[in-house]
């Protein structure tokens, strides 16, 4: 056992980190370090264009999805290549969540099952930023149940054309393009009428409308297909082969390693050792102490798996699925902590003003975010399932509509 | 980096596990359960055959010097077939005591003994309810003997030298006392665990040799405490791991209303909390593992964190493990108590959780304010 780089880990290691010594928006770095949880939002610039400029800049040098092949726009890079610089970029990879959904899903599903043509039209501008991407998946139908989706689209000459209406789509107003799951056929079973596609978002007939979410904030949106034509060359995989190729999709937000699931710990440490409880730091207070020697442990056990997992890439094998308990553990682990942190600050846990709150309001935009943490991308009870399941060989959930024709499927109590 | 054991580690860890499923399975575990031996023998002398007593004790002091490392997988291994041996007691602790403080002299003179498993070695702590603090402790040495009141000992009942902690001043000091000796009378105890043996010890004048500096014990047993610690967190997951195996062996065979009961959300989702709190402990042992393989400064808080996570992943995967098997659960003829009994041992043996987690919290703190 060690934590050493191997030689040439530890040469690309100081590549990467020479070239951020040079390149890297030092100017930008406390506000990233100090930046609250959930949208980027920075003072001195507007985030968005930060955003773009640091990956544009990453691109040119070819650090942007350096894991991707050199022709679509990466560097060829290995999958511990791709860790170590997760590593050193640290807090500047903050500016890159806006792609997170292109660069982590969308591009990957591109890679697998687009054309040459498209790849090499597609990928290289998703990897600059100068495109971002958005996941048309969840419906109003079913989130948990996507394959119950039922917007829909019909063959017309070489085009199809789609209605309906898609749900919770986070950046879909920022997008150039979308990956969009439709029912092509509602006479089979649900999974077997499925058919994938991406489509400009700036087609006619397409509608983004924000939604305005429980914190607030507008990161997600509600998008509206009337009559929207989509070409038939905008098909990835055959007619009917959508939910095959979704799981393409659904299999690289697990994959996507390295960058580490966040949880709130060292700052709820920090915070613990500063605020008092009866004229002593809350640190000394025994029940504060159990909670916070739980939650080390849980931190530490999500920075040790992940340790585990760089270890079977630097061998050249594949991480165990013990990869897949992230955010699981981080979601409630995260809200937990804001709870406590706002009970150690009394009356006054209810500020959120960022001037007047303790920690700038740091665990009060916390509060407010974490729910979304436990649902986004696979809610709590669905990673339950799939661990009981794909880990520990568990039946699969009895279910209602096997077998059954999509348009045969009940739909509500009664 | 490679956070894995290596591929002669991983081996010795599938020899482990061959042979404890052979020497010790479940049956060879009730001997002991139902007080028809006080430990097994057998598993003893066929450890100390292959060498596994003496994993970590120099070649100089009879011990086959391989590392830590290779105690850890065989932990793991012990841990998950409970074998009824004084391992923790002779090795984690009393051999670790004396490699950290014993003289030349005392090193030649107890471990080989202790690695060739001829002699059972134990670590007298405990007095009464409540952390074991320099304030808890009575026993006191005057004029080379001892006298006080040990409970529970680990192992008591079986060892043939006790290392005592004692009074001395506001600290404690360290003594090997030989059980077998003047002075000392013991009594086993019931515990909540039969599987392993424990005792009071009563010490009245009882010869006593001294183990390292005076008043330097409570740092000794500090930093033993984290060794063994590790060691036992691996015990832990062992344990762990076969109760979850037990538990998702038995949702996929029962069935209820007509199904299989691992069916079941409620189950399934039981399971996979046992899981999830099994591989973030696993992770937590690895660390600890190489911090106490390396010696690293990063000893103490790793070992706090690996117990915090296995105790409570231990705990968990027994108590569900129960409640899985329903009414067959709670039956003496199921294997379920066993695990339940040894997770709920292992959590208090070292000192209780809320003690480890005192620990990891001042770990914490040493090292934001370094
Ligand atoms: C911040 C945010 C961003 C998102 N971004 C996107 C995006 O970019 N693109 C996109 O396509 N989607 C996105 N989503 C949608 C997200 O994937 C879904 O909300 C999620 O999958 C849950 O689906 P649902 O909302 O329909 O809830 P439902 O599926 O209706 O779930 C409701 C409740 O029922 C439970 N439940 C459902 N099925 C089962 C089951 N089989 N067993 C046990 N319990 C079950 C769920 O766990 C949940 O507690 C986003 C969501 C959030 C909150």
């Amino acid at each position: 056992m060690n934590f050493d780089d191997s030689a040439e880990e530890a040469t690309f290691r100081q590549t990467a980190r020479g070239w951020l010594e040079a390149n890297a928006p030092k100017h930008l770095r406390q506000e990233l370090e100090e930046a609250p949880f959930g949208r980027l939002q920075l003072k001195s610039v507007d985030a968005t264009q930060a955003s773009r400029a640091w990956q544009m800049q990453k691109y040119e040098s070819k650090w942007a999805c350096l894991h991707w092949p050199v022709e679509y726009g990466g560097r060829g890079a290995t999958p511990i290549e791709r860790v170590i610089w997760q590593q050193e970029e640290g807090v500047y990879g903050k500016l890159s969540a806006l792609f997170g959904i292109g660069h982590g899903m969308c591009g990957p599903t591109v890679m697998a099952w687009a054309s040459e043509e498209q790849k090499r039209r597609l990928l290289p501008k998703l990897a600059a930023g100068e495109e971002n991407w958005c996941q048309l998946f969840s419906e109003p139908s079913g989130g948990s149940d996507v394959a119950g989706l039922r917007t829909r689209a019909e063959r017309d000459g070489d085009d199809w054309i789609v209605n309906g209406q898609k749900i919770w789509t986070s950046v879909a107003h920022l997008a150039d393009w979308g990956l969009l799951i439709l029912r092509t056929d509602p006479n089979v079973p649900k999974h077997a009428g499925l058919t994938m596609f991406f489509l400009d978002m700036k087609s006619p007939g397409v509608e983004i409308r924000p939604i305005k979410q429980a914190n607030g904030q507008s990161d997600f949106n509600e998008v509206f297909f009337t009559d929207v034509r989509i070409p038939d060359s905008q098909r990835l995989g055959a007619v009917g082969q959508g939910w095959k190729v979704s799981l393409t999709t659904l299999m690289n937000e697990r994959a996507s390693i390295g960058a580490r699931a966040v949880t709130g710990f060292p700052e709820m440490l920090d915070f613990c050792a500063r605020i008092e409880i009866d004229d002593r730091p809350a640190v000394q207070d025994r029940a504060v102490r159990s909670k916070l020697a739980t939650w080390a442990a849980r931190a530490s056990g999500l920075k040790y798996t992940s340790y585990r997992a760089i270890s079977a890439l630097s061998k050249g094998e594949l991480p165990g699925p013990e990869n897949s308990i992230g955010k699981l553990v981080s979601g409630s682990m995260l809200q937990e902590i804001a709870m406590a942190a706002l009970d150690l600050q009394g009356e006054a846990g209810i500020l959120a003003d960022p001037a007047l709150a303790e920690a700038a309001g740091r665990f009060q935009a916390v509060l407010l975010r974490s729910p979304a943490v436990r649902i986004e991308g696979g809610t709590d009870e669905i990673l339950r399932n799939i661990i009981a399941e794909r880990v520990l060989g568990l039946p699969a959930d009895i279910r209602a509509d096997k077998g059954m024709a999509f348009n045969q499927i009940p739909t509500k109590a009664g | 980096m490679n956070l894995d054991f290596s591929e002669d580690q991983k081996q010795l860890k599938d020899q482990a596990r061959r042979f404890f499923a052979d020497k010790s399975p479940p049956a060879a575990v009730r001997v002991v359960l139902e007080g028809q031996a006080r430990f097994d023998q057998a598993v003893w002398r066929g450890m100390a055959e292959l060498g596994w007593l003496g994993t970590a004790i120099p070649e100089e002091y009879g011990g086959l010097g391989i590392g830590h490392l290779e105690q850890c997988v065989i932990a793991e291994e012990l841990g998950r077939s409970l074998a009824a041996v004084p391992v923790s007691s002779s090795i984690y602790l009393a051999a670790e005591l004396l490699m950290a403080a014993g003289s030349e002299a005392q090193k030649r003179r107890y471990l080989p003994k202790l690695a060739s498993g001829e002699k059972i070695g134990t670590f007298a702590y405990a007095e009464r309810a409540g952390a074991v603090t320099p304030r808890s402790i009575e026993t006191q040495v005057t004029g080379g003997v001892l006298t006080g009141t040990k409970t529970p000992v680990p192992d008591g009942g079986i060892a043939d030298f006790a290392i005592v902690a004692a009074r001395a001043g506001d600290g404690l000091s360290l003594h090997v006392v030989d059980l077998a000796g003047p002075g000392v009378t013991r009594e086993t105890v019931t515990t909540i665990d039969p599987t392993r043996d424990h005792a009071t010890i009563r010490f009245e004048s009882a010869p006593a040799e001294p183990l390292g500096a005076a008043r330097e014990g409570d740092g000794i047993i500090g930093e033993v405490l984290n060794r063994a610690a590790v060691l036992t967190a691996f015990e832990q997951l062992g344990g762990a791991d076969r109760a979850l195996e037990m538990a998702r062996d038995y949702a996929l065979e029962r069935f209820a209303f007509g199904r299989q009961i691992g069916s079941f959300q409620a189950i399934k989702h039981m399971l996979a909390d046992m899981y999830v709190a099994g591989a973030l402990a696993r992770s937590n042992a690895y660390w600890a593992a190489w911090a106490l393989s390396t010696n690293d400064a990063e000893l103490a808080e790793a070992a706090a964190t690996a117990r915090v996570s296995a105790t409570q992943a231990f705990q968990l995967c027994a108590k569900n493990n129960i409640q899985v098997h329903g009414g067959m659960g709670f039956t003496w003829q199921f294997d379920c108590h066993l695990y339940y009994r040894r997770s709920n041992l292992l959590a208090l043996s070292l000192g209780s959780l809320s003690n480890w987690e005192d620990r990891l919290v001042d770990s914490l703190l040493n090292k934001n304010a370094a």
